[in-house]
């Protein structure tokens, strides 16, 4: 058993989740890949929106996989850090903008 | 950045028996991963054979004004392997009598080889449809008695291959050294200054990508897209084809591989992608390489392993492309390089 909650190595075994449950593992992988294809979006920018929310979610796995997939994609890593800026921005926003909720609160209670 | 080849530096893994054992050994010993015979018997393609020929690729030299960080070759300004005129001359017969389609010359930087543009001239003659020589535009900045191997290559009707690992100044220069990028372009717009490159033109101009690091190579025509759009906008540069190729995990890749502590997973993301169906396709059944002095191989990194073609023609003075079809192909575990995704060959992606 692992020491630790991570491991590098069991990203190799995601697929291992159909292991137990095929029908729903299969029906979910693709699922996966049918959203990573082409589209009106191209693959590149779904490469670059997945590793902004790779990070928002702080998936170790996902950022291995999606900086990974940007590199081999040509993209540069500016352009990655660009994407993240973007997730972080709404993270932020999404922090500041219960400060509305908190001014609401604090105008309902004062007197 | 390396300035020496591994030879020059004395390294471990010089010596192709060192790199085999490598690619033998560890994952692939501990049965962690199938080796590649194994994988390819799963779909009845065991033993791999060689099918008529198409290709003849001619490695004029191991010299190169560069030293790149993941040359198979290991290919440098310190190594001396140069095809002497004796050679050349036993391969022009070989030229002259050929089914092969295409005539591909690479190195090293071919050009650096003394007896280059005789050899061009003469083996023009023989009219192979395709004659590729595999320039890594540098070479065209290096040197004054350099500049005109554009006019050169148009006078010959040379179809130009050329190296570039990205449309960014940045990740190409950390893989092949310091200013590569910039006397790239410059060369690059040399060439479509002369036609080459062009829409429509018969000069043929394709750029080669290999990956800057261990990872694999995109989507062979995503990525050209990219690059085209890039070096038209940024430096109004145009060519023909991108060719997304694999770095196979020998020589200074591997060394690269093994220093990164990045072997175990770049192995598992080849043996990952292999796909069954570019097998059929790989370049080894296709092609034959031929050393700077003179010996047969299935392929170029064959050749860098120095595992000679299983055949009783070994040499190209005893060259016989009759009794070389249908030889069972040398195989190791480096091949994965070429079946995975897509496939990858010298001429990029293989499906």
């Amino acid at each position: 058993m692992s020491k630790t909650y991570y491991d590098p190595a069991d990203l190799r075994k995601f697929g291992a989740i159909s292991d137990w449950n095929e029908e729903l593992g299969t029906k979910f992988f693709d699922y996966y890949n049918s959203v990573f294809e082409e589209g009106k979006l191209t693959a590149r920018e779904k490469s670059l929106i997945a590793l902004a929310v790779s990070h928002t979610e702080q998936c170790p796995y996902c950022i291995d996989a999606y900086t990974k997939d940007a590199l081999q994609r040509g993209i540069t890593k500016e352009e990655m850090m660009e994407a993240l800026h973007v997730g972080a921005a709404i993270k932020s926003g999404v922090t500041l903008v219960h400060g509305v909720q908190m001014m609401n609160k604090v105008n309902q209670l004062e007197m | 950045m390396a300035t020496k080849s591994l030879h020059k530096r004395e390294s471990d893994l010089a010596n192709s028996n060192r790199q085999l054992e490598i690619l033998s050994n560890g994952i692939f010993k501990n049965g962690e991963l199938p080796k590649f015979a194994d994988k390819i018997a799963e779909t009845g393609q065991f033993p791999l054979r060689a099918k008529k020929l198409e290709i003849l690729q001619i490695n004029l030299g191991y010299m190169c004004n560069q030293v790149c960080e993941h040359c198979h070759v290991d290919a440098g300004p310190d190594r001396k392997e140069i095809m002497t005129k004796t050679t050349m001359m036993q391969c022009l017969e070989v030229i002259k009598n050929t089914e092969a389609h295409t005539l591909d010359l690479t190195g090293g930087a071919p050009e650096m080889n003394p007896n280059f543009r005789w050899f061009v001239e003469e083996a023009s003659k023989a009219g192979i449809k395709d004659f590729i020589v595999r320039s890594n535009l540098t070479i065209i900045r290096a040197n004054k008695k350099y500049y005109d191997l554009p006019q050169f290559f148009k006078k010959h009707n040379v179809h130009v291959v050329s190296s570039m690992p990205h449309w960014t100044r940045g990740k190409t220069d950390k893989q092949r050294g310091e200013g590569v990028f910039d006397k790239s372009i410059k060369a690059l717009q040399d060439l479509n200054a002369i036609g080459y490159g062009m829409p429509e033109s018969s000069l043929k101009l394709d750029l080669v990508y290999n990956p800057s690091g261990a990872f694999l190579p995109g989507d062979q025509v995503a990525m050209e897209k990219d690059f085209k759009k890039a070096l038209l906008e940024d430096f109004n540069i145009q060519f023909h084809q991108l060719f997304a190729i694999t770095n196979l995990p020998i020589s200074r890749f591997l060394d690269y591989l093994i220093a990164s502590e990045n072997y175990d997973d770049y192995m598992y993301a080849l043996v990952d992608a292999y796909n069954p169906s570019a097998v059929a396709s790989v370049m080894c059944t296709n092609t034959i390489s031929i050393s700077w002095d003179g010996w047969l191989y299935d392929c170029d990194f064959n050749q860098m392993l120095d595992l000679k073609v299983a055949s009783k023609v070994q040499h190209i003075s005893a060259y016989n492309e009759g009794l070389l079809e249908n030889r069972n192909i040398i195989i190791s575990q480096h091949c994965y390089g070429c079946t995975a995704g897509a496939g990858s060959s010298c001429q990029g992606s293989v499906i």
